[in-house]
């Protein structure tokens, strides 16, 4: 027998009896014959706990651990260690859904925490309790946007993450929505091209800070044209830097999504992480996912409970607002106390010493001679720069030496040869980045 | 304990602080470098508290909830069944959490590997070609799903199948994503049995099918002894057959999606390969397909040529739906899951979960309404109690249960009955764990004829009593900003 099944012959023998059969076969008398499957799957023999460990050990020492460089939307920030030791309790890791609120308030209490959060940081009003990830969110911001306008395009900036690109556009193909890339031109969103796209058939424009090259865009004259047309303006935004960057509320946005992964959590090869969500109150009963509200109990109690349900799948089915079913639940509690140990000060102080690394780092690249500037505009923590290092020796260089850097930009478009990308956190030291200038600074060809 | 109510916010004391970061080292570099106009000026209302403000406040609110390692958790549909530890210590290995998503392929071979072996299994397991791990939960493989039945149906010039059959004992989220991937729905409603009708069925059939959305066995915990027929007659039709995995924890070791003529599933690793389900999630809905949809599945893709692996992007795939390989973690989990159980044990769970819920539902149906006769599979279904002359409803048993330290059953789903008390107990649960469950709810019915009032109050041990959900909707208190203005 195997440890997570607890029945002996003798339960077996008692419930067959009660249940008058002979085997437990003939439970499954509904089954065509044709169909029941009576050979052992094809798949390895069981591992004991220790055979699985050694087995793990084998296959974690085929991957290399790097020293990270990179960003591209996933951000080697600090860990606290409190919190994993803090999601580890089983009340919160093995729970379901809070269907059953009065045994479920501490889900409840920190998903409502969590969406107060979230409205700060993005200075919305409402959050909802989380969804998969930065992507998927910003797709359901789209559907949103035609839901609202009951219009069908799309307009995106060309300076958004390409796998946010890509997967708005796997969504909106199938939903029926037309999208339109709006040009990127030095770096930031083309005005006069969005200007040229727009009209009254377009129901959502999406733009993103720090943008895919790190740039921090000022959206106030794209607030205004987008705004003009009567259309919704959605930004996808790093929620960690919007502690010291203007709110997506006051650019303008009348939605903001992100992915929340630069709030401390492991880049573990893109997952788990999860997407924010967050928008005005008018647009409160159009918004996907659950949301969880401030009650009381029979005995005025604080209680909390999920809230709105009318505009779900599981009230609403093929009327609902969105698919989704559940949230992004353990990966919203790591936020939340994430944003707890860091508070207010901590989260800028984060943020500064990215800044500042990043910025630092730069300087250094190209006082090396070997990097160019390319985009002339402000940047945060991660920063694009042209090579005049032959891309494959850059990468060998990198990678023997430990490093995760320099990623080709060429790798999303063709356009951008010779571009290359850095990104530098709080968790770089001084040393690790001194050591990466000079490694790269002495290649010759 | 339970009585603390404190939020996070209300530990707040400025001044106090719960990280630890490192000094600059390159303070020349400023935020007023930057043009003003680009900050933030307006406050933050997030807390200033202690690390040990923050330990015993997510401590204390934890002791509100109940888990699986709580006490029996039997909620139908969702396969509660225990998550073992080992899972969750594979699941932190150092270097699985450091390995970036735009890493060479040449340092990331070990993931990948583990990416093509699991997709592997899972396709013997389920009798499918080739599986994608990429969708997040079920739900988004249930779209992803959806979109590749829609891409098939392109790729060959078709453009007039447009509707997925839906049954109407189906949950909530298959006419749901129909939607969101551009579809319509067309439900049919279920027989007696709770079974597909035939005759309905074929009435709906003709070239505007894209194909139906089944689970089986059903929400009823039924299963439908009329596939093959169900499955030829879509054929037929020129549709597909997508196999909603809610359920399949009743089949494991007894009978393959695939051959029941399925051509697209989900499986939803949390709770058939018993990953925790988060409160919520992450989970994890991996999309399994037959060989002639295997070009269709979602970007990026694992490939694998003389032992190397490496990632791909195909023409033909639906493109990308999520951010990168979905929750890597999450199905990590999984696959250590089927490592551990080996084919010796994996083919066990469909017995014994089967075993499970027949039992239980042998055992409930003097005290409560069984609408279906017969051998159940892994959950059982009642339609509230036997006696409903006292007016104590399924709602009022599940609450009552939650003071005997029980988890309530799924209510009020399916829809099929109005007061449903779904029963889904899983392979993990023991028969003294189940006679306690047992015994309870029969005196729980003995309750609600000597004493309804004690039942229709319930629940009386919990922290908090039954919540005024319509205070919740009409006040719209949904941040803590919220809260502080309305000066409660």
């Amino acid at each position: 027998m195997f440890k997570y099944f607890p029945h002996t012959i003798e339960d077996i023998e008692e419930m067959k009896n009660f249940l008058k059969i002979n085997k437990i076969d003939d439970l499954f008398q509904d089954v065509p014959k044709e169909v029941l499957f009576q050979k052992e799957y094809n798949i390895p023999s069981h591992l004991s706990e220790s055979e699985l460990r050694r087995y793990f050990e084998k296959i974690a020492s085929k991957n290399k651990e790097l020293i990270l460089f990179t960003g591209l939307g996933f951000y080697d920030h600090y860990e606290p260690a409190v919190i994993n030791s803090l999601l580890s309790r089983q009340e919160f890791l093995t729970a379901y859904t809070p269907y059953q609120p009065e045994i479920s308030q501490g889900t409840l209490q920190y998903i409502f925490e969590y969406q107060s959060m979230i409205q700060t940081l993005t200075g919305m009003d409402v959050s909802n309790a989380s969804m998969y990830d930065g992507t998927t969110s910003t797709a359901e911001a789209c559907f949103m946007a035609e839901s609202i306008t009951k219009r069908k395009t799309i307009l995106i900036s060309g300076t958004v993450h390409p796998s946010v690109i890509d997967v708005v556009r796997t969504y909106a193909k199938f939903k029926g929505l037309t999208v339109e890339i709006i040009n990127e031109k030095s770096g930031i969103t083309d005005l006069s091209h969005l200007q040229q796209l727009l009209g009254s058939h377009v129901a959502g424009v999406v733009v993103q800070k720090p943008n895919f090259f790190g740039i921090i865009e000022s959206f106030e004259e794209v607030s205004k044209a987008v705004h003009e047309h009567g259309a919704i303006l959605i930004e996808n935004a790093d929620i960690s830097t919007l502690s010291v960057l203007k709110t997506p509320r006051l650019d303008g946005a009348d939605i903001a999504v992100g992915d929340c992964q630069s709030l401390g959590m492991n880049v573990a090869y893109g997952g788990p992480t999860l997407g924010y969500l967050a928008t005005l109150k008018p647009y409160v009963r159009k918004m996907p996912g659950r949301i969880c509200g401030y009650s009381l109990d029979e005995e005025g109690r604080r209680a909390f409970v999920l809230t709105l349900q009318a505009r779900e799948q599981h009230i609403r089915r093929e009327k609902a607002n969105s698919n989704i079913c559940s949230n992004q639940s353990l990966m919203a509690l790591y936020a939340t106390i994430y944003l707890a140990l860091l508070g207010p000060i901590g989260l800028k102080k984060a943020n500064l010493l990215s800044y500042q690394g990043a910025h630092y780092l730069y300087d250094e690249l190209i006082k090396t001679g070997k990097f160019k500037p390319y985009f002339n505009q402000p940047f945060f923590k991660e920063f694009v720069l042209e090579t005049l290092i032959p891309y494959d020796m850059l990468q060998k260089a990198c990678i023997d030496n430990g490093f995760l850097a320099g990623i080709s930009l060429s790798n999303y478009d063709e356009k951008y040869q010779n571009l290359v990308t850095f990104a530098v956190t709080e968790k770089r030291q001084k040393s690790e980045i001194d050591e990466l200038v000079s490694l790269v600074g002495g290649l010759s060809w | 304990m339970v009585e603390y109510d404190k939020l996070i916010f209300e530990l707040s004391k400025e001044g106090r602080i719960g990280y630890s970061l490192p000094n600059s080292f390159a303070s020349t570099y400023q935020f007023l470098d930057l043009n003003q106009d680009l900050l933030r000026t307006d406050s933050l209302l997030l807390p200033e508290v202690s690390e040990l403000d923050v330990v015993r406040h997510y401590t204390n609110i934890s002791r509100k909830n109940f888990g699986v390692e709580t006490g029996f958790y039997p909620l139908g549909s969702c396969t509660m069944k225990y998550n073992p530890k080992i899972n969750d210590e594979i699941a932190s290995i150092q270097i699985f959490n450091r390995l970036h998503p735009s890493q060479p392929m040449s340092t990331v071979q070990g993931v990948l590997e583990i990416y093509d072996h699991l997709q592997e299994m899972l396709s013997e397991i389920s009798g499918m070609h080739s599986f994608s791990l990429n969708p997040y939960a079920g739900a988004h493989g249930e779209l992803t799903g959806l979109m590749i039945m829609k891409a098939y149906h392109e790729s060959r010039g078709d453009y007039s199948r447009k509707k997925v059959i839906v049954p109407d004992s189906a949950h909530g989220t298959n006419p749901a994503s129909t939607i969101v991937a551009g579809m319509e729905v067309v439900e049919i409603k279920s027989n007696s049995l709770g079974r597909i009708d035939l005759e309905a069925l074929k009435q709906v059939l003709s070239n505007e099918i894209a194909g139906m959305m089944l689970t089986n066995p059903n929400t009823l915990g039924i299963f439908e002894n009329d596939i093959i027929e169900i499955t030829k007659l879509v054929h037929e039709a020129g549709g597909l057959m997508y196999y909603d995995g809610a359920n399949l924890n009743a089949l494991l070791g007894k009978v393959r999606p695939g051959d029941m003529g399925f051509d697209i599933m989900h499986i939803n690793l949390h709770k058939t390969f018993s990953t925790p389900h988060g409160g919520g999630g992450p989970g994890s809905g991996p999309v399994g397909v037959c060989k002639k949809l295997s070009s269709f599945l979602p970007n990026p893709k694992v490939k694998k040529e003389s032992n190397y692996y490496y990632i791909e992007n195909e023409k033909d795939s639906i493109g990308q739906i999520s951010s990168f390989f979905g929750n890597f973690k999450v199905w990590l989990r999984a696959y250590a899951y089927i490592l551990s159980l080996g084919k010796e044990y994996l083919n066990l769970v469909g017995d014994f979960s089967t075993l499970n819920a027949n039992y239980i539902k042998e055992s409930l149906k003097e005290d409560y309404n069984l609408p279906i006769e017969g051998p159940c599979m892994h959950e059982c279904v009642f339609d509230g109690l036997k006696d409903q002359s006292t007016g104590v409803r399924t709602l009022d048993v599940a609450k009552r249960l939650l003071d005997y330290n029980f988890h309530a059953p799924t209510i009020y789903f399916p829809l099929l009955f109005h007061q449903s008390i779904m029963i889904e107990p899983t392979e993990t649960e023991s028969k003294q764990t189940m006679d306690e469950f047992i015994n309870v709810m029969k005196k729980i019915a003995k309750e609600a004829k000597d004493d309804p009032d004690l039942v229709k109050k319930a629940p009386h041990n919990t922290p908090i009593k039954r919540i005024d959900e319509v205070f919740a909707a009409k006040k719209m208190i949904l941040t803590y900003k919220d809260y502080l203005e309305q000066n409660l």
